[in-house]
């Protein structure tokens, strides 16, 4: 006796966080982290909206999956980068690196 | 009952470790909650019967995602990083922020979607599923992703995307010359 | 006749009955798993100390040394437990629990016999590949957690090779899934008429090689090498928190046996009864109608394969030595992936090809002459590729060990200073 919304709050609140995780942290990895909270969250609300509007069909969960192969991908590349600006500029912090700044 | 007890259960772990990764000093531990809201998620998937994505959320993400990040923080680490402040000049409105989102997310779910449990209202509860729709889910999905009509080109993009970043990943991060390993 | 069906028999239909047989079932698994630890140790001294023509154990507990183990778990838990300092304490303390969770949560889909199994999954192969992957990082947390850079590097080391050998393994558990057209345990018992094994060999023994490597047994044991890395990731830890990773060690290797045995080896399923009794046009007796008899029946065959492999899992630590580590992964990426991934296509092509009423022989005996194709065409090119090396060293006038492990180009490189 779940009703949807309650699916739809946690999946706002979780994003929300990642949201403040992706603004207000200094550190890259950090901020990728944040960003993989945001990308779950969108997962629950996609696979909730499956379960209770068209279970009989696997298009939802179809799309869900498709979302955690891009996720994981996108955070593969992205710490890639995160180590190779790491070795080159020595720091990982996300204010530091403003070489196209002005 | 049993399943409102485990829904909140689910929603304080989930929520609490997310709480825990975006503001915990030490990179190592918010790591680690990182994890156990990824377990959370995948809990919430076991609930919604989407057994084979809860799976796949703990092979994919705890099993490869996580190790990936901690091998990232291992190797870019100071050895003046645990004084360092967590947050930027942007904390304060970044909360501020996201809480308004969250309020503004908030009212438009309550406003289509009703937030009160009992039978009434649309969407209060699932509908449920016979066995035998439960049971041939997966290979529903997997028919999907070879169908033409269905989704055989977002799958085959999907490998080529991901074979692409792997190459790239690698490419990326090979190191330049030999004082950089 | 499954536990819930007596429980539903004596308190009626009603809502808690599932939650206390689930909690019966949880209960009797893991007790089980944590006491027969127990007799596994013992049986491995033992068996290992006469391969190596010495008698082991056999003081504590009359002549054969049964209560050795229980000394041990006891010395174990009175040791001091030391902390090394600068060691991250939640990281130190949660990474041997984890690895214990890890291990004994996988074993909620292993069919002990028709009616005995935790949880039915449809997704029971999955859910199993899926709890082992998470084991991987804790050894990563072990090694970082004891601040200790050797600890680390041994932890870098067994994850290199548990997460390159989780490829192998993953696809050579998916031919039979592709030949059973289901993913839970259950069904690939029911579906096998034929035992995997001796219909795709060749899968059964790749998964063989990546559950080695995957569980760090000998000779894949790097992870533990003891006489190389005195203990790899687990140095810093004593008593009873060491004692977590060896008690997972050894759940670890029973489910794998315990695995091979369900999905290559027929699990409480004798099919050469059902063939032998279709052959002669009797009725093919199934077990799992045949009610409590039936489950002992299982029980005791399921349990016989799995100590069965269990044994060959000795037999080879007592026999081989060790692979070195860049052997280790060479092997895996060179060889078994490509390998394996040869394999899964074609049987996943053979399975379409072959129209759905065919005999069940005629269907085995394809697979089997496609796997046999499969390894002559792999040792015919290692051995030309072999030759074509061994030719180079025989020109460049050194042995073929040198050019192998590069000796031969840092002694050119020296001689050209």
């Amino acid at each position: 006796m779940i009703p949807l919304s309650w699916y739809l709050l946690v999946a706002a609140a979780l994003f929300c966080i990642g949201l403040y995780g992706v603004f207000a942290r200094r550190n890259a990895v950090a901020i990728l982290m944040a960003i993989e909270l945001m990308l779950n969250a969108v997962n629950i609300n996609l696979v909730a909206f499956w379960r209770y509007v068209t279970p009989e069909e696997s298009t939802g969960m179809a799309w869900a999956v498709f979302v955690l192969t891009v996720a994981a991908a996108e955070a593969a590349v992205g710490l890639a980068l995160v180590i190779s600006v790491y070795r080159n500029r020595d720091s990982v912090v996300a204010d530091d690196l403003d070489l196209m700044k002005n | 009952m049993f399943e409102q007890i485990l829904f909140v259960l689910l929603t304080i772990i989930t929520l609490g470790s997310a709480i825990v990764v975006v503001t915990h000093r030490n990179l190592f531990h918010a790591a680690l909650a990182l994890m156990v809201s990824f377990a959370g998620v995948a809990g919430f998937y076991i609930t919604l019967d989407a057994g084979f994505l809860a799976a796949a959320q703990l092979l994919v993400y705890i099993g490869a995602i996580s190790i990936l990040i901690i091998f990232a923080i291992m190797m870019t680490r100071r050895l003046m990083q645990a004084t360092e402040q967590p947050f930027n000049s942007q904390r304060g409105l970044s909360i501020v922020g996201a809480l308004a989102s969250l309020v503004i997310m908030a009212l438009v779910i309550a406003q289509y979607w009703p937030i009160a449990p009992n039978s009434e209202v649309p969407m209060a509860s699932k509908t449920i599923l016979e066995d035998a729709i439960l049971q041939g889910s997966v290979a529903e999905l997997g028919r999907s992703f070879v169908n033409v009509d269905a989704f055989v080109v977002p799958f085959e993009l999907a490998s080529v995307l991901l074979l692409a970043a792997l190459v790239g990943a690698i490419l990326v991060a090979w190191p330049k010359t030999e004082d950089q390993t | 006749m499954s536990l819930t069906d007596l429980l539903y028999q004596i308190f009626g239909n009603q809502p808690w009955v599932d939650l206390i047989a689930s909690l019966i079932s949880i209960f009797t698994i893991s007790t089980f798993l944590l006491l027969i630890v127990i007799f596994l140790i013992w049986l491995e001294r033992k068996v290992i100390a006469r391969m190596q023509d010495r008698i082991g154990p056999n003081r504590v507990g009359g002549r054969y040394g049964a209560l050795q183990t229980v000394a041990d778990v006891l010395k174990l838990l009175t040791k001091e437990q030391i902390t090394p300092s600068g060691a991250d304490y939640l990281i130190y303390n949660v990474a041997p629990i984890l690895t214990v969770m890890a291990a004994l949560l996988v074993w909620a889909v292993m069919p002990f016999a028709p009616g005995l199994i935790g949880v039915d999954l449809n997704v029971g192969i999955f859910y199993i590949l899926s709890v082992s992957s998470v084991s991987v990082v804790t050894v990563l947390l072990a090694g970082w957690g004891s601040n200790n850079k050797y600890a680390l590097l041994g932890g870098f080391r067994a994850v290199a090779q548990l997460v390159s050998y989780e490829v192998p393994m993953i696809l050579a558990l998916l031919v039979p899934i592709i030949l059973a057209r289901t993913m839970s345990t259950v069904g690939i018992i029911e579906a096998q008429s034929i035992p995997y094994l001796f219909m795709v060999p060749l899968a059964a023994v790749i998964f063989f090689i990546s559950a080695l490597a995957e569980t760090g047994r000998t000779p894949f044991d790097l992870l533990e090498a003891d006489s190389e890395i005195v203990a790899g990731f687990h140095i810093e830890y004593s008593g009873m928190k060491f004692g977590m990773f060896f008690l997972a060690e050894f759940i670890g290797t029973l489910f794998m046996s315990g695995l091979f045995a369900v999905v290559f080896m027929g699990g409480w399923n004798v099919p050469i009864i059902n063939l032998i009794l279709t052959f002669f046009g009797a009725q093919p007796v199934n077990f799992a109608e045949m009610g409590v008899l039936g489950t002992i029946i299982g029980l005791g065959v399921f349990f016989f394969k799995m100590f069965f492999v269990y044994m060959i899992f000795i037999w080879i630590r007592g026999t081989w030595p060790r692979v070195r580590v860049d052997q280790i992964l060479n092997f895996n990426w060179k060889l078994l992936v490509p390998i394996t991934l040869v394999m899964i296509l074609v049987v996943a092509v053979l399975d379409k090809l072959i129209p759905p009423g065919t005999n069940e022989l005629v269907r085995a005996s394809l697979h089997l002459a496609s796997n046999i194709l499969i390894v002559f065409v792999t040792l015919e090119i290692l051995r030309r590729n072999g030759r074509r090396r061994r030719m180079q060293a025989v020109q460049a006038g050194t042995e073929l060990e040198e050019i192998e492990t590069g000796a031969h180009d840092i002694a050119e490189a020296a001689h050209a200073h």
